[in-house]
């Protein structure tokens, strides 16, 4: 069974991702470079693009002009010019505050809809109908929101300026739903046996929701704090491109506009891995929850 | 001896259907009281009124001369799912009573109280173990331990071994029995189980089933003298004589009971997620749904001759 196993977990996915990577090359423009002779007579080399999608580049063109970013990550060369991993380490911190936010937010709300009824009843319509906006709609409503708002730093430089608050209260804004939605099934979920504890013992109001609710919900909670997490990552790259912040949502819009198309495909393979690199983390810490 | 504990005339049913009518019972301190009947017959629902987790529809339930308003550590329960917080160690579970009940203790003097009951319970080693940890005899201990940590005036237990194994079984109803005689703790038992309820209580009420929801019959006193060594007890005549009582009293109710329409529901064919096992962190694999469908099945070979 053993060197079964190595084979599925190993070999299968390799040989997906060739796969995809062969169906990519296959449909990718190749370019052929003729010498030809123009009208007056001058010897001119003319290169031209064919193939299904004539300016998708090949998997080796991306990575010839992906090499500088990817050799280099960390690399500085300018506002819109640094190494890839700088550019998802500034797309992170900004996930990370915006996150935050959505939890803090979220957390307390799940729990009120858990616990009360009429609040799920006054407030689950509005909850149902705002959940499915899109981040694209949300910006906007930021900017004016918080419009006029600087915050400057010891330089005198704005260090947090509209355009901030605005990313950051769309990311909150879309991330939120997974975690107030799971926090209020987890409390429902709360055994009446763990209730019926509390009450025999008479715990105050307080008592019962840290030593009763909180830990039973718990496992709950941190499937909705990865879902919040998936959400969030994926809102960053929309918000950034209409921003145009740093980071690899902006560096991808960038590229687009510079007609610079293998490094849209970086960025692309960049935030997939990020996001699936972040899943994977949280259900780490999940898993250790899961001990009801 | 004066009555601790009251039932008068209690009525409770549960939308439209009754469920117990006009319960009578008294205790008194120190009396340990077996309550014996079908399952089914509303057994729980009439501790949960002692208990203070229902309210009765009629009639008046009476705890040291004052009506049950609601639950409180002074009536304290063990339920038949021991009900233990499973993110609590033994020792915090049983603190946690402790805390709650003795507030001006200091924390090194809870813990020592604390481990008196882990103690008396037997579970000294076990008790910086988690309730998955431990086997349901043991569970059902702690929970045992954390009620009694509260110093309850009257102890509820809600058929509190049936989940457990014969073995087992015999052991913690010896264990209950002794920690009763030194605490002489009032007790409520109740069962399904006729050799239980007849070698830990006083005396034994019949809980029977009737068209209009089940009363309590006759109580048959036991006077089979402690300790009760249950291996010389069950052979005795005495005892035979009152298993046979108590049989023959609720094989009569039943017959008089209302008959039942039993009905084949189909289950769902999906399980809940079982987030009681612990999920092994895997970098590709995603879990799917249980399916009822897909549980391991026993196969047997047959060999046809």
């Amino acid at each position: 069974m053993k060197p079964k196993l190595k084979l599925d977990i190993l070999l299968l996915p390799l040989i997906g991702i060739l796969l995809c990577i062969g169906g990519w090359a296959a449909i990718a423009g190749k370019s052929t470079t003729r010498e030809m002779v123009d009208d007056w007579g001058d010897k001119v080399t003319k290169t031209e693009r064919h193939g299904l999608a004539k300016n998708l580049p090949s998997p080796k063109e991306t990575w010839e002009a992906s090499k500088p970013y990817i050799v280099e990550p960390f690399a500085k060369r300018g506002e819109l010019d640094q190494g890839i991993l700088r550019f998802a380490w500034l797309s992170l911190k900004l996930v990370a505050q915006g996150y935050l936010l959505a939890l803090v937010i979220g957390t307390p709300i799940g729990f009120l809809l858990g616990l009360s009824k009429n609040f799920t009843k006054a407030f689950d319509p509005i909850i149902q109908i705002l959940r499915p906006v899109s981040p694209l709609a949300w910006l906007p409503l930021g900017m004016v929101l918080f419009s006029g708002l600087k915050i400057a730093d010891a330089t005198g430089r704005v260090s947090f300026g509209t355009s901030d608050a605005a990313a950051l209260f769309t990311i909150a804004i879309c991330a939120m739903w997974p975690t107030v939605l799971n926090t209020a099934v987890g409390v429902r979920a709360v055994p009446q046996d763990y209730l019926n504890v509390a009450k025999v013992l008479k715990l105050s109001r307080t008592k019962t929701l840290f030593k009763i609710l909180i830990p039973s919900a718990l496992p709950y909670m941190f499937t909705g704090f990865r879902l919040s997490l998936g959400i969030a990552w994926l809102v960053i790259v929309a918000v950034e491109m209409l921003i145009g912040k740093p980071g690899v949502g902006g560096f991808l819009w960038q590229q687009y506009n510079a007609n610079s198309f293998a490094h849209i495909i970086l960025s692309i393979l960049t935030i997939g891995i990020t996001g699936f690199i972040l899943d994977r983390a949280m259900s780490l810490v999940e898993g250790r929850f899961r001990t009801a | 001896m004066s009555a601790i504990l009251e039932l008068n005339g209690v009525s409770k049913s549960f939308s439209g259907t009754p469920v117990l009518s006009n319960i009578n019972l008294t205790v008194a301190e120190g009396d340990f009281v077996s309550i014996i009947g079908y399952s089914g017959t509303g057994k729980s629902t009439l501790i949960n009124l002692i208990a203070g987790l229902l309210k009765p529809d009629r009639g008046s339930a009476v705890f040291e001369g004052a009506p049950i308003t609601g639950p409180g550590p002074e009536r304290g329960i063990v339920f038949q799912n021991y009900s233990l917080l499973p993110w609590l160690t033994v020792m915090e579970n049983v603190l946690l009573a402790v805390a709650q009940l003795f507030p001006d203790l200091t924390p090194s003097e809870r813990r020592e109280r604390a481990a008196s009951y882990v103690d008396m319970v037997k579970l000294t080693p076990a008790a910086g173990k988690y309730p998955k940890e431990l086997s349901g005899g043991m569970r059902q201990r702690v929970s045992v331990a954390r009620t009694l940590a509260a110093n309850p005036r009257v102890l509820l237990l809600d058929e509190p071994l049936s989940a457990l194994d014969a073995l087992t079984r015999a052991t913690l109803q010896d264990e209950i029995a002794d920690i009763w005689q030194k605490n002489r703790t009032t007790v409520v038992w109740i069962t399904n189980d006729p050799d239980e309820a007849l070698l830990v209580a006083d005396r034994v009420v019949p809980l029977l089933p009737g068209r209009d929801g089940a009363t309590l019959g006759e109580e048959i006193p036991v006077h089979i003298e402690r300790p009760r060594d249950r291996r010389l007890v069950v052979q005795t005549p005495g005892f035979k004589e009152l298993k046979l009582r108590i049989i023959q009293t609720l094989l009569d109710a039943k017959k008089d009971s209302a008959a039942t329409v039993s009905r084949k529901l189909p289950a769902p064919d999906i399980l809940p997620e079982d987030l009681g096992v612990k999920r092994n962190f895997s970098l590709f694999d995603r879990p799917s749904p249980r399916r009822r469908s897909q549980l391991a099945r026993e196969e047997v070979n047959v060999e046809v001759v």
